[in-house]
């Protein structure tokens, strides 16, 4: 009895929601695709070479103007990473120049970096960020993925919980990307911004960041738009997740063991109550 | 479930056993990332390596410096504290070491101990008590120039933290 | 937690130990030898499901504090140092942010188990006021722990809620301002909230353990709503039956859980509270988290400040009230065929409040929202007292020997066509 009413429940709430939840989404064919990564789902896990591309990517471009406070050079060579080896994760920082002080001088110094270093950030602070880039301020890489997602709508959302879909950011991310096309006719784009398919609003302060060739791939990946974003992207999921690897994986010794233990527990509670009618 | 004698079950039931046995792997399970939290995190286990310069340090000089937290002492020795520690005879020590094997072969003048006390943990003070080394303020252990406990209660000498010579004047500690 | 004890100290020390704390009587009393109706369905499970999650959101909570500092130029960045660099850091945040998720899932069950049996009804009053309490502590406790990651979602989150208590005429800004502790939500008002957020559990564990009190006073309710006339024909004890009924409803309950933890642990979260903090700029669509959307429905119904945070209010104490509002002598929705579909249209309202609380307070959904608030209100306040007097009850069963036994010979009739089909 319960079942059915539930059954009703659920059909009355449907189409009780149902209804302005279609009429308010309307048209949104400016929605990011849904890109098959690697890490979705219950088994996913990091690309190695995807990540190692996404940080040269990352590197090389994105990190002239963007930070990433929570990155370490240490996170390079962590289990579930890009697999660098500690010593390429050591080459890496010691390329890079780090302030530390003060020295016995009291004076702040310059020296090599070190694992244990924070990845330097690109401008001292946000007011000088903003100055460089026109007045916007470049948002900070650590937790992007995790901070950006695209509208889901009734009943979507439901059906994301049993499709696992963990990855709006990584696709908003990647569809921003490669969204860069010419304004529609009769679209005003304001000056120093710049028309985006994907970006809220379609004029974002970040003028196309990256093109076809612009970055050198080493292990014969093409050296395409859509592949240096990929990358990027999943490198970008991996800094703000970067124990995802591990979290599924145990998960999924979790789950089979709570199956094991509720089955036998189904059991023994069945002959617990066999002589009691119930 | 301890308690099963009510409506004729078996206590050496399989059925009970073993989800009491599966349920006891549950719960271990369950509390090892409660106490796998308490160990240092991967932050703090980077920060392992300190760079000394030595050329600022004095003849005769104890410079502190932190590493891990923990305060290093580099003493600059003279001619005499490195003769005078390695004039005692072993049998004479409370924790026996020779002063060689406390310092790098080549560097022979420059110490470099943990400067924690191996009794309970207090920074003995630099420069006093009788053996030319250090005096611990909380419970009147002494260390001599090579960091060797000279009188009671610290069972052990200051230990050698782990470190080396990158060049004359520079060492990196950890 | 008092009588029904059979417990004998077993054993010299033992007895010595009991004259003078009577302690493992106490609990052998209240979760051994208690007598359970034996007709409890998996619903009344939610319980022991509820104090599990108590349980772990204090443990994990208290795990958490040791790597959290509360200062807020550096709050955001140690929850980052938690799900980075301390060991299973990652698993005792999600733990504890899903956590709270499923704790409000379980008390909405509860909460509306109680509804459909009529379990608030006499003599259980004292028993559902003190649920009524645990649930206001939980919104509280939840609130301020939204509030610590310090993201976009928690600053803003903690200046609209803080933000209700100006409506109160006169004195409204200064009693903001003394929540704050500044001009603004800021390092105060976090440091507070921390304090708070960690004292709050332990005082719904204090409420839990009254609430428990009261239950075995009065003992439980049941799916048939009669109560108990024959300890031996109409329960069982508490432990094995009980126990191990709940202990398979928790770990079921876990598993629940733990698919949320592991697979989809940001589900629950909003994305924007991955953005530190900005008091200059605030979030295109700001929500409260899911469980507190039904009642932000509610204050965003109303288009007067102070009628809004009246109505919202007003929405939580009106369950006070509950037990002299149902007119009803029966309890149980099984034998009130009317209150039945009332109550399925009041889940599918609570339901859809909810969903619109998500959605932007604009045209249609405005709209909506008064008509389901209007009729939340109408539920408790017209359609449950008039129900008691004009509906016409199915006859209730002697006992719950009787009720068990009339189920059963329905079941042995079925089963003439369905063998396998077991009760």
């Amino acid at each position: 009895m319960i079942k059915r009413s539930i059954l009703f429940g659920a059909v009355a709430a449907a189409l009780l929601l149902g209804a302005p939840a279609r009429a308010a989404e309307g048209g949104h064919d400016d929605l990011p695709h849904r890109e098959s990564w690697s890490f979705a789902g219950p088994f996913g896990s990091f690309d190695q070479g995807q990540l190692q591309r996404g940080f040269k990517v990352f590197r090389e471009v994105c990190a002239s103007c963007h930070s990433a406070n929570f990155f370490y050079f240490r996170n390079l060579s962590q289990p579930g990473g890009p697999g660098f080896s500690e010593a390429q994760a050591k080459a890496v920082a010691s390329e890079y120049q780090i302030t530390d002080g003060p020295n016995d001088q009291g004076e702040m110094f310059q020296r090599p970096g070190r694992l244990s270093d924070q990845w330097p950030a690109p401008f001292p602070n946000d007011q000088a960020a903003r100055v460089a880039n026109g007045g916007a301020l470049p948002p900070d890489f650590s937790v992007l993925a995790k901070a950006r997602a695209s509208h889901v709508g009734f009943p979507g959302f439901i059906l994301d919980a049993f499709t696992q879909y963990q990855e709006g950011g990584v696709d908003y991310i990647h569809a921003l990307l490669t969204g860069y096309v010419d304004p529609p006719e009769g679209t005003k784009v304001q000056p120093g911004l710049h028309y985006n398919k994907y970006f809220p609003g379609h004029q974002i302060a970040m003028p196309k960041p990256i093109s076809d060739g612009q970055v050198e791939y080493t292990d014969g990946t093409p050296a395409t738009l859509d592949n240096y974003s990929r990358d990027v992207s999943a490198f970008m999921m991996w800094m703000a997740e970067p124990h995802l690897d591990a979290r599924k994986r145990i998960g999924f010794q979790v789950m089979i063991f709570l199956f094991v233990f509720a089955g036998l527990l189904y059991f023994t509670k069945k002959k617990v109550w066999k002589d009691v009618a119930h | 479930m301890a308690h099963t004698e009510t409506s004729g079950t078996n206590r050496r039931d399989f059925l009970y056993i073993a989800t009491g046995a599966v349920g006891a792997v549950g719960v271990a399970g369950m509390i090892w990332p409660f106490v796998s939290q308490l160990q240092p995190d991967a932050s703090v286990l980077a920060l392992s390596t300190t760079e000394v310069d030595l050329s600022p340090i004095q003849e005769g000089q104890i410079v502190t410096f932190m590493w891990r937290g923990k305060p290093i002492f580099v003493f600059n020795r003279l001619a005499k504290d490195v003769e005078l520690a390695r004039a005692v005879p072993l049998n004479q020590l409370i924790d026996p070491q020779t002063d060689q094997d406390r310092v790098k072969a080549g560097h022979d003048k420059w110490l470099v101990v943990i400067g924690i006390c191996t009794h309970l943990g207090c920074v003995p003070l630099g420069h006093q008590g009788n053996y030319d080394g250090w005096f611990c303020p909380c419970h009147g252990s002494q260390y001599d120039s090579s960091g060797r406990v000279r009188v009671g209660p610290a069972p052990l000498n200051l230990a050698v933290p782990p470190y080396n010579f990158v060049s004359d004047s520079k060492i990196v500690i950890g | 937690m008092e009588g029904h004890s059979t417990y004998q100290p077993q054993g010299k020390i033992a007895r010595w130990f009991e004259s003078r704390l009577p302690i493992v009587g106490l609990l052998h009393s209240s979760a051994v030898s208690y007598p359970t109706p034996k007709n409890l369905n998996y619903w009344y499970t939610f319980g022991a499901i509820l104090t599990m999650m108590l349980g772990v959101q204090i443990l994990s909570g208290v795990v958490l504090a040791m790597h959290y500092t509360a200062f807020a130029p550096i709050s955001f960045a140690r929850v980052e140092h938690i799900m980075r660099d301390v060991s299973f850091g990652w698993l005792l945040r999600y733990i504890h942010a899903n956590g709270a998720s499923m704790f409000f899932i379980a008390v909405y069950i509860h909460i509306f188990r109680g509804l459909y049996y009529g379990s608030y009804k006499a003599p259980r009053e004292v028993l559902w006021i003190l649920g009524v309490i645990i649930y206001l502590l939980m919104m509280a406790t939840a609130f301020m722990g939204y509030v610590l990651p310090w993201g976009q979602m928690s600053y803003w989150g903690a200046t609209v809620i803080t933000n209700l208590f100006s409506a109160i005429p006169v004195v409204g800004t200064v009693i903001v301002e003394w929540l704050w502790g500044g001009y603004s939500v800021g390092d105060p008002t976090l440091n507070r909230f921390f304090a708070l957020h960690y004292l709050l559990p332990f005082m719904i564990a204090g409420v839990v353990i009254l609430h428990i009190w009261a239950l075995h006073h009065v003992g439980q309710n049941n799916p048939d709503g009669v109560e108990v006339k024959s300890v031996a024909k109409d329960t069982v004890p508490f432990t094995p039956y009980a126990t191990v009924k709940d202990i398979f409803g928790m770990v079921v309950f876990l598993l629940f859980f733990s698919y949320f933890i592991f697979y989809i642990p940001n589900y629950m979260g909003h994305p924007d509270n991955y953005i530190p903090a900005n008091p200059l700029s605030t979030p295109a669509h700001i929500v409260p988290e899911w469980y507190f959307l039904p009642f932000y429905a509610i204050l965003r119904s109303i288009p007067d400040k102070l009628g809004g945070v009246l109505a919202m209010f007003s929405a939580i104490a009106v369950l006070a009230f509950l037990p002299w509002l149902d007119t009803s002598k029966v309890r149980s929705a099984r034998y009130r065929p009317l209150y039945r579909q009332f109550f399925w249209i009041f889940a599918v309202v609570a339901v859809g409040l909810g969903y619109l609380g998500s959605q932007p307070a604009e045209g249609g959904f405005v709209i909506a929202s008064r008509i389901l608030t209007a009729y939340y209100f109408i539920h408790f306040l017209i359609i449950l007292p008039l129900l008691g007097l004009f509906e016409r009850p199915k006859p209730l069963p002697a006992s719950i020997a009787d009720a068990v036994l009339a189920r059963h010979g329905a079941t042995v009739v079925a089963g003439a066509a369905a063998p396998q089909t077991k009760g």
